[in-house]
């Protein structure tokens, strides 16, 4: 496959702490157009917060995240930094998008809805535009049937893949997504990972924390392996999983398999 | 039997005059209290600080205070600060206080019983934080406080009986007042009773109808 | 505007609003210990296995819980005299707020009740209680311990609604804070005062309430 060599997504000395605990020290990822990178790790390593810090939902104290050249979250002038606007992060956020563990579709909405309201209040289109955009999206997760139905009609698997057309409708640079299978009841882990499956062949650019280790295996080009606020380790999939240098990455992957 | 239909015949523009009040009093306050409730309800969780602890303060009067008293406080405080309400307008002012603070209440906790995942997934498409108040948050937080909102309507019925007392003339003053004539007190009485627990079960069953359309399916 | 504060009268006459406290606080404790027993009958009866008990507690809470508590007040203390039925202003009150507060505490120990566990009632049965003796030992203790922060807001809220003892001329607080503010026309003042009575009587109340909750632990 080839990528693209300019980086859509920089970050550069991410330093992160909730009250005294320092959650990020100092991270650096790099992530490609069209490039699919996992981040794996165990539970409190941070890589969902990094993931946060992408999305704009969690703010950061030190280092910066740019996204297309463009600093996201602060404006730095000098050798002060201030958090953006109320505006000016919605518009940030809506360059990426975000699949969460607990799905969190609209309730009150339709699927097809879910999927609408940030077509119609972000981007201001037409709603016909927006319906037909969204029964594309909901196609492209084999849901089409089920666009007037709502979330509490669907089964968690089917609920998630609403959340990933929501996210993909609108037309993010990139792709969060984190832990999107941890909710699900095992027997519907596949159908999500397979839509995940065929955006990352699609070419979508997609940044993904797991804990399934052989789709991040099967769907990376690269892979992250996160430990105590750091990167410890990156690589293509068959070096880390095949040949992991250090010995907390081959212990991690041991009790990952049992 | 025949007599109070023949008592009732005569008073019959009296007692709508007064059930017609009733009904204003209640329909008005409870509309502006709403207004007021939800405003109140979103300051006191999403409010800079000053100014949610002024609603705190202010909600937590109202509930703490007897409507009667409510009533006779608005009634008696703005003549002396120099405006002038007439009786119904003061009485109206304390309900609307009154249903301002409960409501405020019950829609802070609507609110803060949302997921915060709702406003995550809200923010995470681009939504700015008003969109997220009127798109996302609001239409779930209404929904919930639907049942206690429609009790409320009825228990303002109910405390509008009380401007009777600064000499609104409701239903229940009217009566008093035709009783007052006729003496025929406990058929009146229980008249206006009767026409209270119509115009509230009405309230619930149109408030259960409500529910049912606006149920979350 | 031009209104100055001045609170001087207010505290001459601190005893007329605190002996009107006194006597509404009176007023409420009577009506919730009848308004408990008519509560507690309701209770019983509406998930007791009479359908014509279900059905007359059902009506009794639909019928009062809608009325305007002034009109019951009006009914009991201006009509029933009628109908050879004499009861003084304050008796009479407070056999109203009574009715009023059975029909609340109906619901409350309803939810009480069917807050029950199942089990206890079998395990009852099992070491040979009567019906009588589950409900007195087993059931009636649970309920109440489940029942009691209901049973404290609702006390709450008749404290308050003792302030409409003030329309029949029974001199509580809210009758003397009328009577001082037409006397005096430190209107301001007696408001405030009067409320503010109101709500440190609340929360003193629901203080106490929240310590009685912390010595008989929920089961």
């Amino acid at each position: 496959m080839e990528l693209h060599v300019r980086p859509l997504l920089q970050i550069q000395t991410l330093h992160k702490r909730f009250h005294d605990v320092e959650v990020l020290k100092g991270v650096n990822l790099e992530v490609r157009e069209r490039e699919v990178v996992s981040i794996i790790g165990s539970s409190g390593s941070g890589k969902t917060t990094l993931l946060r810090c992408v999305n704009l939902l969690e703010e950061f104290d030190s280092g910066q995240i740019l996204l297309d050249g463009e600093s996201i979250g602060y404006r730095i002038g000098g050798d002060r930094r201030r958090r953006l606007s109320d505006r000016a992060l919605s518009r940030q956020r809506s360059m990426t998008g975000m699949v969460f563990q607990s799905f969190n579709l609209f309730p009150h909405l339709t699927a097809a809805g879910n999927i609408m309201l940030g077509l119609r209040k972000v981007r201001r289109l037409p709603k016909d535009e927006a319906r037909s955009i969204a029964e594309k999206w909901l196609g492209r997760v084999g849901l089409s049937q089920r666009a007037d139905h709502y979330p509490s009609q669907l089964s968690g698997g089917q609920q998630q893949r609403v959340a990933i057309a929501r996210a993909l409708a609108m037309n993010p640079k990139l792709v969060l997504l984190d832990e999107i299978t941890s909710a699900l009841d095992p027997e519907l882990v596949q159908e999500v990972l397979l839509t995940v499956k065929s955006l990352a062949e699609e070419g979508s650019t997609l940044l993904i924390v797991t804990h399934e280790m052989r789709f991040a295996r099967d769907v990376s080009h690269r892979v992250v392996f996160m430990e105590q606020g750091q990167i410890a380790e990156q690589g293509p999939p068959a070096e880390i999983f095949g040949n992991p240098k250090s010995p907390r990455l081959a212990e991690f992957l041991r009790s990952a398999r049992s | 039997m025949e007599t109070f239909f023949s008592e009732l015949w005569i008073a019959r523009d009296a007692l709508m005059e007064g059930f017609v009040r009733t009904i204003e009093a209640s329909v008005v306050s409870i509309l502006i209290g709403t207004a007021l409730g939800l405003l109140i309800g979103i300051v006191l969780v999403y409010g800079p600080l000053v100014v949610r602890l002024l609603c705190r303060a202010y909600v937590d009067v109202m509930r703490g205070t007897p409507v009667l008293v409510l009533i006779l406080a608005s009634f008696y405080i703005p003549s002396v600060v120099g405006l002038h309400l007439s009786a119904f307008q003061a009485g109206l002012l304390a309900l609307i206080l009154f249903c301002g603070a409960h409501i405020g209440e019950i829609v802070r906790g609507a609110l803060q019983s949302i997921p915060p995942g709702q406003t995550e997934a809200a923010r995470s498409i681009g939504l700015t934080f008003p969109q997220i108040l009127t798109y996302v948050l609001l239409p779930q937080a209404l929904r919930s406080i639907l049942p206690t909102w429609i009790n409320t309507g009825a228990e303002l019925v109910k405390a509008s009986t009380l401007l009777s007392v600064i000499g609104v003339g409701e239903l229940l003053l009217k009566t008093q007042e035709i009783v007052g004539r006729n003496f025929m007190t406990l058929d009146f009485y229980l008249f206006a009773g009767l026409l209270y627990l119509l115009v509230n079960l009405g309230i619930e069953q149109a408030g259960k109808a409500l529910e049912r359309r606006v149920a979350v399916r | 505007m031009g209104y100055t504060l001045n609170f001087a009268v207010i505290w001459a006459n601190l005893d007329k609003l605190l002996s009107g406290l006194a006597l509404g606080l009176g007023l409420a404790l009577g009506a919730v210990a009848m308004g408990t027993v008519i509560g507690l009958i309701g209770g019983f009866a509406s998930v007791g296995p009479s359908k014509l008990g279900r059905r007359i507690a059902g009506a009794y809470v639909t019928v009062i819980r809608n009325l305007p508590i002034l009109v019951i007040v009006l009914l009991a203390y201006f009509a029933l005299p009628e109908y050879g039925i004499r009861l003084d202003k304050v008796q009479s009150f407070v056999a109203s707020l009574a009715i009023y507060a059975g029909a609340y505490l109906t619901e409350v120990f309803r939810a009480g009740l069917v807050s029950v566990p199942k089990g206890v009632v079998e395990a009852g049965r099992a070491i040979g209680l009567t019906r009588f003796q589950i409900s007195l030992y087993v059931v009636m203790p649970i309920m109440l311990r489940n029942a009691l922060p209901a049973l404290g807001s609702t006390f709450i809220s008749l404290f308050k609604d003792t302030s409409i003892a003030a329309a029949i001329a029974i001199p509580e607080l809210t009758f003397q804070a009328r009577k001082i503010n037409v006397e005096s026309f430190r209107v301001v003042e007696t408001w405030i005062v009067a409320s503010g009575l109101y709500i440190a009587t609340c929360l003193v109340i629901a203080a106490g309430l929240r310590s009685l909750e912390r010595r008989f632990p929920k089961f």
